[in-house]
């Protein structure tokens, strides 16, 4: 039984553990509330109310009364995701089958793919918080982020109509375009931390103190100053690039309902349409995820200590960095309901006029202020 | 890398590189030159390379093969789905590439570096590496392929201006 | 001729957005900030908060029927309300009095009266036009039903939501 024994059993239930965590206990869930929180925020910044009702209906298993707790509607979600599985799912027929059955699946796996490279914690009981921590973590994330762009593609050329086509057309050409943004400017960062590996920042980043915020270590040198402004720029051009990523408002103009109806998922219904949402909230969370571990320290707050003090500490350091996400996805949200969207020229131009150019300076004065100070 | 996934990898690179010579539809060619660019990316990942893995997801299938999709879709192509096989060029292209598959056993028989296994390469961070490799002893060329690319895209901007006019 | 549109001049701080996006970051923030702490007024909770209480006296509701304080029958069947229906929603089946009846003067009464409440659009213009004073449009406004049968008021139900009207009434007035 040579095969068994050199399995290292170890790792792969670790993985296997820490995958299950990720996918089904905290991505998954924050996606649905994530959802659920895009509703009410839009409508507190509405005047409205939004979705209070829905509770969790415990008199259908006998108990004596519903469960609605403090805010009310926290059922929501699952109504929703009830509701997706039941509906009638649609294939109309002058639609290209296989590719339109296709991309909803590879909509939302890239998004899913790109967690595995993610640390979001420090350590729980001797375990490393990230499924698999590769040296080119950051490459790999933005690899397969662009991977994404079949989904939407596919979708827009599948579907054989107007509208979900000239979405796809518009998705291309906004995520090529807005990917080199990202890229360039992340290097900044990489420059900085001097690895492409993401624990490696997170790393540098608790023990030299937040990019984004350099005094969480408690001391602040003339090197960290210099180095806050081209790390602001690279925050505000990278988060810019993420939300065009993303198609998030301002920028969702391949799926602007007032002028493409829905844009590439125009023709979808269903547990298909649901895959679509399900990928794009995936994708926000997973680029707020690489925002908080590239610019905001990754699980570290200060005075708490990493998890190889106990695992209470590990926990707490995975609650911190899911709450950070939390927080960068109300701002994501935030963003949406106040912006209107901007036009496909200024779009375009915003990229590669400006963004691109503000990156390219940023890696060039990130790198002479690393060289002065060196 | 164990060698079941090699031969799985490579396998299943090898079928969509057929699927991209006899889709009669172009988009599903260009598909499949991503699916094996990805199987290839992962044979890159068996050999410890990843960053070279990365990148040929990132270059290729994230951004080269996009934007042959994008101009796929935006021509036409429905004449290709309607031709049918000319039997000559069939035979001509399969002459051609037994020829081109023949001299190649015949060079990399003789090519005895090539089955001297290597010592492993102990924990590199491959990043540092090829930086390292590419700014020291690969400059000039390196310097070169910029200055040529950075013609091209000049060239590019001139034409397509011209064409405006 | 083309038009040409003069553009704005920009500023800078219009041109690289952010100083707007802020502001208008800003202005939603209020709007949260407000609606947490409860200053904003929002629509009322329907189902736990009823309009009931402060229902204004010119509210058109449901249309009904009335009969008098002597328990009588106010219709007399004269149909005008079924011709004046805009969404021709009400059925009457007028019926004949029996000579020998106390009242036989008014001729007729309604054998069947129907309001079909999915066409009723609640103008009032029955009421209005009644000459008998006999059909109001009283303050009830959640008109239910899980079939379409169920949502045509036949006359018994039409009584029953009502009432009593008292107050002069020409068909029992001897003199006229």
């Amino acid at each position: 039984m040579a095969l068994l024994d050199s399995i290292p059993w170890f790792l792969v239930f670790t993985s296997l553990g820490k995958t299950i965590f990720l996918v089904f206990l905290v991505v998954l869930p924050m996606v649905s509330y994530t959802v659920y929180a895009e509703r009410r925020v839009s409508a507190l910044i509405q005047d409205r109310l939004g979705p209070n009702r829905t509770g969790f209906p415990l008199t259908l298993l006998g108990f004596k009364k519903d469960f609605s707790p403090f805010l009310g509607g926290l059922g929501q979600p699952i109504a929703d995701a009830a509701k997706f599985i039941l509906k009638e799912d649609l294939t109309p027929g002058h639609v290209n089958k296989p590719y339109f059955w296709l991309a909803p699946a590879l909509a939302m796996m890239p998004a899913l793919i790109t967690l595995s490279a993610l640390p979001f914690g420090s350590e729980f009981m001797g375990v490393k918080m990230v499924v698999a921590d590769i040296n080119v973590g950051l490459l790999f994330m933005f690899a397969i982020s662009s991977v994404g762009v079949y989904g939407i593609v596919l979708a827009g050329w599948a579907s054989n109509s107007k509208y979900p086509f000239l979405g796809g057309i518009r998705s291309t050409s906004q995520m090529i375009s807005y990917e080199l943004c990202m890229g360039l400017s992340a290097v900044p960062v990489l420059l900085v931390a001097g690895s492409t590996s993401l624990s490696k920042i997170i790393d540098y980043q608790v023990h030299e103190g937040w990019l984004l915020l350099p005094i969480t270590d408690g001391k602040l040198n003339l090197r960290e100053l210099l180095l806050f402004l081209p790390m602001v720029l690279a925050f505000i051009t990278f988060t810019i690039s993420m939300f065009a990523e993303t198609n998030r408002l301002p920028f969702d103009l391949p799926e602007s309902e007032s002028e493409l109806v829905a844009g590439y998922h125009t023709e979808y219904s269903s547990m298909k349409f649901a895959l679509f949402f399900l990928g794009e909230y995936t994708a926000m969370i997973a680029g707020s995820a690489l925002t908080v571990v590239l610019f905001l320290g990754g699980w570290h707050l200060p005075f708490i200590p990493d998890g190889s003090h106990g695992p209470i500490w590990g926990a707490i350091n995975i609650a911190s960095f899911f709450g950070k996400v939390a927080v960068l996805l109300f701002f994501f949200i935030w963003v949406r309901w106040t912006l209107p969207r901007f036009r496909y020229d200024q779009l375009m131009k915003l990229g590669w006029l400006y963004l691109f150019e503000i990156a390219l300076v940023n890696i060039f004065l990130t790198a002479g202020i690393l060289a002065f100070t060196h | 890398m164990s060698p079941l996934l090699f031969w799985i990898f490579a396998a299943l690179m090898l079928v969509f590189g057929i699927g991209v010579i006899i889709n009669r539809n172009p988009v599903a060619s260009a598909l499949s030159l991503v699916a094996s660019f990805l199987c290839l990316a992962a044979l890159f990942v068996g050999l410890n390379a990843y960053f070279i893995a990365v990148i040929q997801v990132l270059v290729y299938a994230g951004a080269v093969m996009v934007l042959f999709l994008f101009i796929i879709m935006l021509l036409d192509l429905r004449e290709e789905q309607r031709r049918r096989f000319n039997l000559l060029a069939v035979a001509g292209g399969a002459l051609v590439s037994l020829g081109f598959v023949a001299e190649l056993v015949l060079v990399l028989r003789k090519f005895t570096l090539g089955q001297k296994p290597f010592a492993p390469i102990a924990q590199v961070d491959d990043v540092r590496q090829i930086g390292m490799t590419l700014f020291s002893t690969h400059n000039l060329p390196l310097q070169v392929t910029g200055v040529l690319i950075l013609v091209a895209t000049i060239g590019v901007v001139v034409l397509s201006k011209r064409d405006l006019k | 001729m083309a038009y040409t549109v003069q553009r704005p001049k920009l500023t800078f701080a219009e041109k690289i957005y952010l100083p707007s996006i802020i502001a208008g970051l800003a202005i939603t923030w209020k709007h949260i900030r407000r609606m947490l702490k409860g200053e904003t007024k929002v629509v009322m909770q329907y189902p736990e908060e009823k309009w009931d209480a402060h229902m204004p006296e010119h509210y058109r509701g449901a249309p009904t029927l009335v009969k008098d304080d002597h328990d009588r029958e106010r219709c007399v069947a004269c149909q005008l309300c079924e011709f004046i229906c805009p969404p021709r929603a009400i059925r009457i089946t007028p019926g004949e009095l029996p000579t020998e009846s106390k009242f036989s003067k008014v001729e007729k009464f309604p054998q069947a009266f129907e309001i079909d409440m999915i066409r009723c659009i609640y103008c009032g213009m029955c009421e209005e036009v009644c000459p008998e004073q006999a059909i109001f449009l009283r303050k009830d406004y959640a008109i239910t039903g899980t079939s379409r049968a169920e949502m045509v008021h036949d006359k018994a139900k039409l009584y029953e939501m009502g009432g009593v009207f008292d107050g002069l009434v020409h068909k029992w007035n001897p003199e006229k």
